[in-house]
């Protein structure tokens, strides 16, 4: 079949349906509403309630058209935001029928009388649809002289969630989106008449990580964001297309900035990625960039042990200095874009003469390694292919926690169509319970996939020995498809640039003599370095025993790598680039400073593999990019890299294209099972959405609705250890111990569930380790 | 000769009119036997030729309704009985309920058995815990009797019935919302389609049906489509239950064949209050466009009362005599309408609030002519604009005592205040009247 047969088939499929408004003809697919319909032919019908991406309501009736269908008048206006499209019928709005334009306009004179017209101290003021559409179908002074209603103002519904209620319309688009697309029904309109309100159930607050896109879809500003409430009006604000930074999502997102100060985060549309929603954390987690102390100026550490400020060629100098001729690797955190990881990449290989290079600031193997080279850049999964997925197998990924638009995306299809679930956490989160997950201990028990299926494999995966594997394998045996859905933004990109032991740019296999010449020439040098890099864990270790001298690290923590990564650092040479200080530049010889995402252009590549770029949010900053500071030590050493922009970058990257050769083969690895004793339990531990991460700081409002750290076990268990609901319970290994209150929940009794890096609970640096096992006691 | 025909309430003097022996002993329970021998569908083609309209306010035909639930689906049916009467003025499914519990139930199995629902309800106005108690236990005892439950008569019918309080919501009556609220969540009005025939309660094909409807079935379903059309008139057969309340000597309920006018049902009824004379009245409960003295003579039935201008409604005779203030009475229901809104939907929420400030400033004396155009053309954005009927009852006093009595509300300026005095209108007042 060709592509134009293809299309004609769709369309022949799609019944469509030609309707008359206004005297214009227009043809919609059959289940179009009228609304929609109106809006194809330019022909805008005042709303408030409607929400394409909700279900219809018909709560503010001010939609209200005449509609004829077959010749037979509807006796009333209707609510055209409710009423799909039928042959033979003709639409009349507020353009041609006076009866229209009326209703429209005595219901825009209702909502304004309980309105409090605050708009000059309003959040919305300025971007307001009920400001908008009373200032075209409104009437220029009220009629109404009585008693408005009135509230005390405001209530908050969560910590960073207020609500103003005597600005409320009660459109329910609120509700609808909390129930309907988050599947968390925590608000809901409460009382009634002129005292209905948005209420919250007491003892189960607003703590939904998707709260924030209530606030943006509130047409008016009865909801607000408390970190953003009062701080800068709309026509002050300069917006800018931006990509989240926090997760593979691949969120569009949309910056606000007033005079190089970011005020807001809101969600970007991008209807083949996050629709018009993302997460909280994405949209409220920009503080960190001010939160702690930022990195002012390049510093060097003196005689004197301390950091001193230094000049930019003093402090490359420095650095170049420090590397040359030496042993040296590189770390470069899962949070570089596209560019910066590239320019990583190349100088590990060009100025440094290594492979020793890795993204992967996590615990690691060689397992992963393989997988990651081999499988990962050949991945052709997208977020259609969930929504058209019979089955969704999540293995180590919950996506509610580790990346919240895939899991919105897959709650859509089991709200439309009770799309089939399944997961292998040993304990069903929240985001499990809401996906219906049916939950199983074994990969090799699942079975009944075709290639409709889609298999969802998460970074925490490849911590269990054979896991990738046996993804693998189930993919291989049933068809079904795959993805690797990293937690981190840049893990992906950092694969595609070459931030890896294993791989060159653009996918090619450092092994591969023909691929080493081929980057070489490009980048015109004389030869690429062909003996085999090491891993994250193998260049710590590496600097520790004295096989390496020295060390580049951009936007790395150590704990999130091991406990002991941060000593390992101590005795060498290192370089690090980053944006505010922190444990690795409290370490550092030398700290070039760098720009933030906001201050900077790039790109990121989302879990599908697409690229999402973005421009610099703050015009005029001074910050530089990774890659360019890079640039400017390699050419200090003498090895040039040539990358003195993102742009040229970027344009380096798209010329060198990818490897069209063939790809590593992916070396599987057998399961090894860990079987508990009686004395101790199996642990297992992923992160929260909302957590310690270093790119929440800052931010007490949203941290304010973070789920409280608790340790999960089985009933039997807590019963055997003496301990109740609620109870203090502390888990040790040799390195360490924490004290959780207990969860009992439904899971098998050797195995305990806690968070990775919440308060409380630092699992690698309170226990040295992300899942193994433990010893579990009554505190 | 006596114009009453009852049926439902033939044996309300017997003491025990109540109990399941006195309601067999009335005859009771015989129409359930027959039913059961019938074939469902000859059940609903009955009641379908009978001509029996819901008598909870719409009058639509109650046989097409059991006819649109769709057989052979493979889905659980119900059927749920509205006995959530809240109107102002309304009070006939509460007494009869009180009177003779059995007739309804009887009317639930026959109606459940030939929609084929294994599960009905009733859902009851919360407030009338009396009620309530006495359903319960005529429930109780229609299990006993093996009248429900597992293989009904030996006929191989299994239905459950279910008595479900209401938590004193208007809103509630309309029956999207009362389907909402049996199902546990906040008693709001659904979008339809779909409409309850399709997809109500849980989902699934359901008949919503007023008590008095249910209730008129066991006798139609016993003594023939023709003995019921006897009664009544041309479009509307049958009998009904009229209540009558306010300003009249003997009120009551007066059950009596439909297009009965108010006039013989007031000498039915002792008429006006002794010394006094009838200055306006409502057809229907308060939702109803109120009528005056010039409609003493209208037929009573679903044509009559529309062709007239106003609706039959509940049959809820609402009479005022001339001592009444049209202006308080129609502030008065104005205010239940805006306490009852349930705030679904803007023209209702908001357009109350404001109706309720406005007839308050006129009912003082501080409104203006130009405020009646304004009323008026309040009335007119809220009528028709709104999610549900609620808002058009609203409205409806307003605008028809705006029709029959608009000097009266201009008198109120005229006088600086209300020119009424209010205990005059009371039924307990010693003076002034």
């Amino acid at each position: 079949m060709t592509p134009e047969q293809a299309l004609l088939e769709t369309q022949a499929a799609v019944e469509m349906i030609t309707v008359v408004i206004d005297g214009f003809e227009v043809t919609v697919p059959k289940g179009t509403l009228v609304i929609r319909a109106a809006e194809k032919l330019g022909i805008q019908i005042p709303r408030f309630c409607d929400h394409p991406l909700l279900e219809p309501a018909g709560a503010c009736r001010q939609c209200l058209v005449d509609i004829e269908i077959n010749g037979r008048a509807f006796p009333k206006p209707q609510a055209s935001c409710t009423i799909p499209v039928e042959n033979n019928m003709i639409v009349k709005t507020q353009l041609t029928s006076p009866v229209a334009e009326k209703a429209q306009a005595g219901i825009m004179e209702f909502l304004l009388i309980n309105h409090p017209l605050d708009c000059p101290v309003c959040d919305k003021g300025g971007e307001c649809p009920l400001q908008n559409q009373a200032m075209s179908a409104g009437r220029p002074e009220s009629r109404f002289e009585g008693v408005k209603r009135t509230f005390e103002k405001p209530v908050s519904i969560s910590s960073q969630v207020l609500l103003d209620r005597e600005r409320c319309v009660l459109c329910a688009r609120c509700t609808r989106f909390s129930e309907q697309i988050a599947g968390d029904p925590f608000i809901t309109l409460i009382e009634r008449g002129a005292l209905q309100q948005v209420g919250i159930y007491e003892e189960d607050p607003f703590e939904s990580y998707y709260s924030g896109n209530t606030v943006q879809i509130c047409p008016v500003g009865a909801l607000t964001g408390a970190s953003y409430r009062f701080r800068a009006r709309p026509f002050d604000l300069v917006s800018v297309d931006s990509a989240c930074e926090h997760c593979a999502s691949g969120c569009a997102m949309r910056t606000d900035i007033r005079r190089g100060k970011t005020l807001r985060r809101l969600a970007g549309d991008d209807s083949s990625v996050n629709e018009e929603w993302n997460c909280d954390k994405g949209r409220w987690a920009f503080k960190y960039l001010t939160s702690r102390e930022r990195v002012a100026s390049p510093m060097i550490r003196g005689e004197d042990g301390e950091l001193h400020e230094a000049s930019w060629p003093e402090a490359i100098a420095f650095a170049a200095a420090g590397l040359k001729g030496k042993r040296a690797g590189v770390l470069v955190g899962g949070r570089a874009t596209v560019e910066d990881a590239y320019g990583y990449s190349k100088f590990a290989r060009v100025a440094l003469g290594t492979n020793d290079i890795d993204f992967r600031s996590r615990p690691h193997s060689d397992e992963e390694s393989s997988f990651l080279s081999s499988v990962v850049l050949g991945l052709k999964t997208t977020y259609k292919d969930i929504d058209k997925a019979d089955q969704v197998v999540l293995l180590g990924f919950e996506p509610e926690e580790e990346s919240p638009i895939v899991f919105l995306r897959i709650y859509k299809q089991l709200r439309k169509r009770a799309l089939a679930v399944i997961s292998d956490a040993p304990v069903a989160s929240r985001g499990s319970v809401k996906l219906k997950a049916q939950l199983v201990s074994d990969i090799s028990s699942i079975s009944g996939l075709t290639s409709k299926s889609v298999i969802l494999v998460g970074e925490r995966l490849g911590e269990k020995v054979g896991a990738l594997s046996a993804a693998v394998d189930l993919a291989e045996k049933s068809g079904a498809k795959l993805a690797w859905i990293p937690r981190r933004a840049g893990e992906r990109g950092a694969i595609a640039s070459g931030a890896i032991a294993t791989l060159l740019p653009g996918g090619r296999p450092v092994s591969q003599a023909s691929a080493r010449v081929d980057v070489a020439a490009a980048w015109a040098v004389d030869s690429l370095p062909a003996n085999p890099g090491r891993s994250t864990s193998e260049i710590l270790h590496a600097l520790i025993v004295n096989n390496l001298d020295a060390v580049v690290i951009g936007g790395v923590d150590p704990l999130d790598i091991s406990n002991t990564a941060l000593s390992q650092l101590l005795n060498s040479f290192v370089v690090s680039l980053e944006i505010t200080h922190s444990a690795v530049t409290a370490v550092a010889d030398v700290v070039l400073p760098v720009a933030a995402v906001i201050e900077k252009s790039g790109s990121f590549q989302d879990w599908q593999g697409s690229a999402r770029t973005f421009e610099k949010a703050i015009a005029d900053s001074l910050s530089r990019s990774d890659v360019r500071i890079l640039s400017m030590i390699a050419d200090e050493m003498g090895t040039p890299i040539n990358l003195p922009t993102v742009a040229a970058t970027a344009r380096e990257i798209a010329a060198l294209g990818n490897w069209d050769g063939a790809a590593i083969s992916f070396e599987k690895t057998s399961t090894v099972k860990t079987l508990a004793t009686e004395e101790k339990m199996n642990l297992t531990s992923w992160r929260l959405l909302l957590d310690l991460g270093t790119l929440q700081d800052g931010e007490t409002n949203l941290a304010g609705t973070a789920r409280k750290a608790t340790a999960r076990i089985s009933k039997t268990k807590a019963e055997k250890l003496g301990v109740n609901e609620g109870e203090l319970i502390s888990i040790s290994s040799d390195l360490g111990s924490l004290k959780l209150p207990v969860e009992i929940s439904e899971m098998s009794d050797n195995e305990i569930w806690v968070p990775r890096n919440s308060i409380d609970s630092q699992v690698i640096a309170n226990l040295g380790f992300v899942n193994g096992q433990v010893t579990v006691v009554k505190a | 000769m006596s114009k009453l025909t009852p049926v439902l309430s033939a044996n309300w003097d017997d003491k025990d009119s109540f109990t399941i022996e006195g309601y067999k002993r009335a005859g009771g329970y015989q129409a359930v036997t027959k039913a059961l021998a019938m074939e469902p569908d000859a059940v609903i083609t009955m009641i379908k030729d009978s001509g029996l309209r819901g008598r909870g306010g719409a009058g639509f035909p109650t046989g097409s309704k059991w006819g649109f639930i769709p057989q052979g689906d493979n889905k659980e049916h119900y059927l749920v009985v509205n006995a959530d009467e809240s109107e102002p003025g309304t009070c006939k499914d509460t007494p009869l309920l009180l009177a003779n519990p059995h007739v309804l139930i009887e009317g639930i199995i026959i109606g459940s058995y030939a929609i084929r629902a294994n599960h009905a309800f009733i859902y009851l106005r919360g407030e009338i815990v009396h009620v309530y108690r006495r359903v319960q236990q005529a429930i109780e005892d229609a299990y006993k009797a093996g009248l429900l439950g597992k293989n009904i008569g030996g006929k191989g019918f299994d239905l459950e019935l279910t008595l479900h309080a209401g938590a004193g919501a208007y809103i509630c009556g309309e029956e999207t919302a009362l389907l909402d609220s049996l199902e546990g969540f906040r008693g709001q009005p659904r979008l339809r389609p779909p409409f309850p025939a399709i997809a109500g309660l849980y989902a699934k094909p359901t008949v919503v049906n007023n008590v008095e409807s249910i209730a008129s079935v066991p006798a139609i379903i016993k003594n023939g489509v023709e003995w019921f059309q006897t009664m009544g008139t041309e479009k509307s057969k049958g009998f009904t239950l009229y209540s009558l309340s306010g300003h009249v000597n003997n009120p009551g309920q007066f059950e009596a064949p439909l297009g009965i006018t108010l006039r013989e049902i007031l000498e039915l009824a002792g008429g006006v209050r002794t010394g006094h004379k009838l200055k306006f009245w409502t057809p229907g409960g308060s939702s109803t466009p109120m009528f005056t003295d010039e409609h003493l003579d209208i037929p009573l039935d679903y044509e009559g009362v529309s062709a007239a201008g106003s609706m039959l409604g509940t049959k809820a005779l609402q009479i005022f005599d001339e001592t009444t203030c049209v202006v308080r009475a129609t502030l008065r229901w104005c205010e239940f309408y805006k306490h009852e809104s349930c705030g679904k939907c803007t023209p209702c929420r908001e357009g109350t609030w404001w109706l309720v400030q406005m007839l308050q400033d006129l009912e003082d004396g501080k409104g203006t002519e130009a405020d009646l155009t304004k009323l008026l053309d309040l009335c007119d954005n809220i009528a028709g604009r709104s999610f549900c009927a609620l808002a058009d009852g609203a409205v409806a006093p307003i605008i028809s005592s705006l029709k029959y009595f608009r000097d009266e509300y201009l008198e109120h300026q005229r006088n600086g205040g209300c020119p009424f005095d209010p205990v005059a209108s009371t039924l307990f007042k010693t003076v002034g009247a």
